[in-house]
């Protein structure tokens, strides 16, 4: 199947991350957190990043808006992100002024947990429109109302909730009004970490659904980032999957899911089970989750994977091309299709 | 009024503890480094606020109990001719109107505030772990009750109602000053302790103990009371810090028992005999200090406490001067980056190279 | 309305709970205060203030303590809490009308100016964690740790005495005439000044340390970092989100401790023989006036509850979720 007819996405980089790396701990012994990440995201692409917690998956989004808290440092890389007025801008080195302005109006953020992160002291109108008022200054009171309103009916909420404060709506409520907030500027790309993670499963296809019709009606990317690789399959154009602070295997959605060629990505897809189409065998991963303190010298997955050699434990891999370039693996020894 | 969000008495040294559970944010979990989470038991004790503030209380119990006998001279002696004289050799820390001297009365005086502000501190500490332990656990009616009795006690000014008991009794001892103020100091704990208390209830061990039968007071024994240590420890800091202040408050004006000698006494004879009016700093700056210096111990130890049970006050081991080297300013909102991993010393990309030869 | 019935039941249980506790605590004291008292004042009392001290001090033994519980409610709702020795034959209520506007317009203001104060530096040197700002932290333990009156002695030795710049005695200058005009309220102004830098002195710090921790934990709260997200203006993420969550916990501790902070300044009227319903207090207790003494700890714990409620007001009103409780 031709994978190109799946992806709306144009050739256009919105977000390039090259080689990024981040630690945690300002001392002499920081843990590497992520350890030279590259990513890119395409114009209109939905991209997925899923992989076990801990694995860096959320430091890397955090990381790429300079969101990520004390004692989280970056330590090099670059994170260019073309902006609305179609220069890139490379935001590890923006000024607080220039990061603050590229802030939301370049990428918007919808975090996980909509409970914590509305203010429960403030409206949800204001809480919509702020973001309006700090980067659009000439805007009237009753403009911003409007668009409050406006983007709130967007994601399919009564516009007489504006006046509502967030402990009166429910857990999908408030993910939506996440949703609308994060749309505000009408950004080119969205960030969305864990979007329904925190909900039931009816409300997660309805945020599913609505996202995906938000992309179509405007033209956004977005980057999903989940630990359950299951729901990148109905949303996702393309999938990157992260274990120990690297990407070990990213390419189009559906081949990647039905032919993965890292066996980490095989392990992960298995402990899933699929939410459409033919039922496969549950498997699972054997071992813990790799402690990034004590990572071992060779590939990071080795003392988990049934296929490591000598090699693997000795030698750390590197991303390569395989499929025509369609697929990068960081693998001594990939899965043959 | 809400939730308590602070372990510690009222002003003494307000900090969050109890905030921090009912607060986590939900950050994903990858955001937290697994690691930290194993050294954390032994974080205390690595503290060096903690170790100075213990530090300095070793001193003073040191003082306490050494102080009557090291005392250079008698701390009630009186020597008319040596009036109001300022520090010397003979009197490291001067004399008074009556020419006693100051520093024997500060010697002699550490062991009656030790005494009464650890003892008081045990008591409050105990009542505040029974009150707060059984209000949180048996729930319902009992702990409506046990939460509004913490809470009167806390709403009802301590210090007066201390003085008026205390000016009722004839020939004030230790004991009662230790009695009452254990009395009226306990509910700021208690109050603490429940809600932490009500927490850990619903944990999964705790539900899983009750689920198995487990009798109730060995849930509380080895189930709750263990998670509660670093609370009860600070309960036990902050009300040893308010009965310190309580006593020395109660000999300054004068109601506490003037035989016995305590901080607070120089000050209530100083203060009478109009030091300040007539220069004598040397009568009552030390006493304060020595206040001050023992309430600051107490704080850091405190301050060692509040960052082990509240990691987001941790410092997160920052060394000012590295920092300051490295050019990172750590702040929320806004990620240092210091760009030290680059194309030439990459570590990442150094180790490919390696692995490519 | 379940939340504001909870409220009201609490207070009126403190406010019965601080007058029975009146009731009883001259009634558990060992030995007899009032009849050597008595002995004292042998003859120069009046048979009506006999009977009151009576009524006071349970001596009146025909009647049951229950019966003495209920004429004590009685005498309290008639205004009367007894007559002192002190200032004999003066009414307590009398004199504690005297007393407690010095009080409430001292120590009141600055506890005020010290709360708001404090939480406003607070606010900013835990906003600016790991700065220079956290240089101050050992300067405010330190004013945390001494009692408040040392720091009164303190501040009369500089101010008062070294310098020579403010009074530091009585709460105006004693030649004049208590009447509202320019040179009284001058005066009044000028002898407040010494205490009220006193208490604010010594009560601030544990605001700035209390809202300090606070703001440092809500700066990690997820809605902080949103407001960073959106690119708002750092003053705006300081005030609008941290600041603003910050301050709810902030005014319940106010509450919670401001019987704590209250006895605390109490004491610095007597270091300045400030002429409140504290320095009443000392002097009541030097006396051995328990009539004088039961009436100021009964007026003071109802101040204290009437200063509870209205920060609790302040927090219904800064916290939406309390309001909207059904």
């Amino acid at each position: 199947m031709p994978e190109s007819v799946l992806t709306g996405a144009s050739d256009e980089t919105i977000l390039d991350i090259r080689d990024l790396h981040v630690d945690y701990g300002y001392d002499e012994r920081p843990t590497h957190v992520l350890r030279g990440v590259d990513l890119t995201v395409r114009r209109g692409e939905v991209l997925g990043l899923a992989g076990e917690s801990g694995c860096g998956k959320s430091t890397l989004a955090y990381a790429a808006t300079r969101l990520l808290p004390p004692p989280g440092l970056i330590t090099g890389g670059e994170v260019w992100i073309t902006g609305a007025d179609d220069e890139k801008r490379d935001w590890l080195r923006l000024t607080d002024t220039q990061l603050r302005h590229a802030r939301w109006s370049d990428v918007a953020v919808v975090f996980q947990g909509a409970m914590n992160s509305l203010n429960p002291v403030h409206r949800i109108g204001r809480q919509l429109t702020d973001a309006i008022r700090a980067h659009r200054p000439h805007t009237s009171a009753a403009e911003r109302h409007e668009r409050g309103i406006e983007l709130l009916e967007l994601v399919g909420i009564d516009p007489d909730r504006i006046r509502a404060y967030p402990h009166e709506l429910s857990g999908g409520m408030r993910q939506r009004v996440m949703i609308a907030m994060a749309l505000a500027l009408e950004p080119r790309l969205l960030i969305m970490d864990e979007p329904t993670t925190a909900l039931d499963v009816v409300m997660q296809r309805q945020i599913l659904e609505q996202i995906a019709d938000l992309r179509a009606r405007l033209g956004f990317s977005v980057v999903f980032i989940t630990h359950d690789v299951s729901l990148l399959i109905e949303i996702a154009d393309r999938i990157a999957i992260m274990y120990a602070g690297e990407i070990v295997e990213s390419g189009p959605a559906r081949s990647l899911y039905h032919h993965p060629r890292h066996p980490y990505t095989a392990g992960l897809l298995s402990s899933f089970p699929p939410l459409h189409g033919p039922r496969r065998d549950l498997g699972g991963i054997p071992g813990s989750p790799p402690d990034l303190a004590a990572l071992p010298a060779g590939c990071p997955f080795a003392p988990r994977c049934a296929w490591a050699d000598d090699h693997c434990r000795t030698d750390h891999p590197h991303a390569t091309k395989l499929d025509d370039g369609a697929r990068d693996v960081a693998c001594w020894k990939p899965l043959t299709r | 009024m809400s939730d308590p969000t602070s372990t510690s008495s009222p002003q003494a040294a307000p900090t969050t503890v109890a905030a921090a559970p009912a607060t986590n944010g939900t950050f994903s979990d990858d955001l937290a480094p697994a690691p930290a989470m194993g050294r954390r038991r032994f974080l205390f004790l690595r503290n060096a606020k903690s170790i100075l503030g213990l530090s300095i209380i070793g001193f003073f119990v040191v003082l306490a109990i050494v102080g009557p006998w090291i005392a250079p001279h008698d701390p009630n002696a009186v020597n008319p001719s040596a009036s109001l004289e300022s520090p010397s050799w003979s009197h490291w820390l001067g004399t008074s109107q009556t020419g006693q001297d100051i520093f024997s009365q500060l010697l002699v005086g550490t062991r009656g505030v030790m005494v009464v502000g650890f003892s008081a501190g045990i008591i409050a500490t105990a009542l505040a772990v029974v009150i707060g332990v059984s209000a949180g656990f048996i729930g319902g009616a009992g702990d409506e009750v046990l939460s509004m009795l913490s809470n009167i006690f806390l709403v009802i000014p301590s210090l007066p109602l201390i003085i008026i008991i205390t000016a009722q009794i004839e020939g004030n001892s230790h004991l009662t000053i230790i009695l009452v103020i254990a009395l009226t100091g306990w509910a700021w704990g208690a109050r603490v302790l429940r809600s932490q208390t009500l927490s850990l209830r619903r944990r999964d061990f705790v539900e899983a103990a009750r689920a198995n039968g487990e009798r109730r007071w060995r849930i509380i024994g080895f189930e709750i009371l263990p998670n509660l240590t670093a609370i009860i420890a600070s309960t036990f800091i902050n009300t040893v810090t308010a009965a310190v202040l309580a006593e020395i408050t109660l000999a300054y004006i004068g109601v506490a028992s003037l035989s016995d000698w305590n901080w607070g006494t120089i000050l209530y004879w100083a203060q009478s005999s109009g030091a300040f009016q007539q220069g004598a700093w040397w009568w009552y700056v030390p006493a304060g200090l020595c206040v001050a210096l023992l309430g600051m111990s107490l704080a850091l130890i405190n301050f060692g406490i509040d960052e082990f049970v509240n990691p987001r006050l941790r410092s997160t081991g920052l060394n000012a001067r590295t920092l300051r080297q490295r050019h990172i300013r750590p702040r929320v909102g806004f990620t240092p980056v210091v760009h030290e991993v680059g194309a030439s010393g990459d570590r990442t990309k150094a180790r490919k190279e390696a692995d490519h030869a | 309305m379940k939340n504001l019935a909870r409220k009201a039941i609490f207070f009126l249980v403190t406010a019965w709970a601080a007058v029975t506790l009146n009731f009883f605590v001259p009634r558990l004291m060992p030995g007899d205060p009032v009849q050597s008292l008595l002995t004292r004042y042998q003859g120069q009392m009046s048979t009506d203030a006999i009977h009151s001290l009576y009524v006071l001090f349970g001596l009146d033994e025909q009647s049951s303590l229950w019966q003495q519980y209920l004429d004590y409610w009685g005498q309290l709702f008639r205004g009367d809490l007894g007559i002192s020795f002190y200032q004999f034959p003066t009414p307590v209520t009398s004199i504690i009308a005297q007393t407690l506007p010095w009080t409430i317009g001292l120590v009141g203001v600055a506890t005020v100016i010290s709360f708001l104060l404090g939480t406003s530096i607070g606010a900013y040197l835990g906003w600016r964690r790991g700065t220079w700002a956290d240089l101050l932290i050992p300067l405010t333990t330190f004013f945390s740790s001494v009692p408040y009156f040392w720091i009164g002695l303190i501040v009369i030795t500089l101010f008062g005495v070294i310098w020579q710049v403010l009074p530091f005695y009585g709460s105006y200058d004693p030649g004049l005439i208590p009447y509202p005009d320019w040179m009284f309220i001058s005066s009044v102004i000028e002898h407040g000044i010494l205490p009220a830098l006193t208490i604010v002195l010594s009560s601030m710090a544990g605001w700035i340390l209390s809202m300090r921790n606070m703001m440092v934990t809500v700066s990690s709260e997820d809605y902080v970092t949103v407001a960073h997200a959106k690119g708002l203006p750092e003053r705006q993420v300081m005030t609008g989100y941290a600041a603003r969550n910050a301050v709810l916990p902030q005014i319940s501790g106010f509450a919670l401790s401001l019987g704590f902070v209250v006895g605390g300044t109490l004491v610095m009227e007597q270091v300045f023989s400030y002429q409140g319903i504290g320095f009443m207090l000392f002097k009541a207790v030097g006396a051995k006036d328990y009539p004088l003494m039961q009436g100021i700890f009964l007026i003071i714990t109802l101040s204290v509850l009437v200063a509870n409620i209205l920060a609790d007001i302040v927090y219904t009103i800064l916290d939406p979720r309390t309001r909207k409780e059904s």
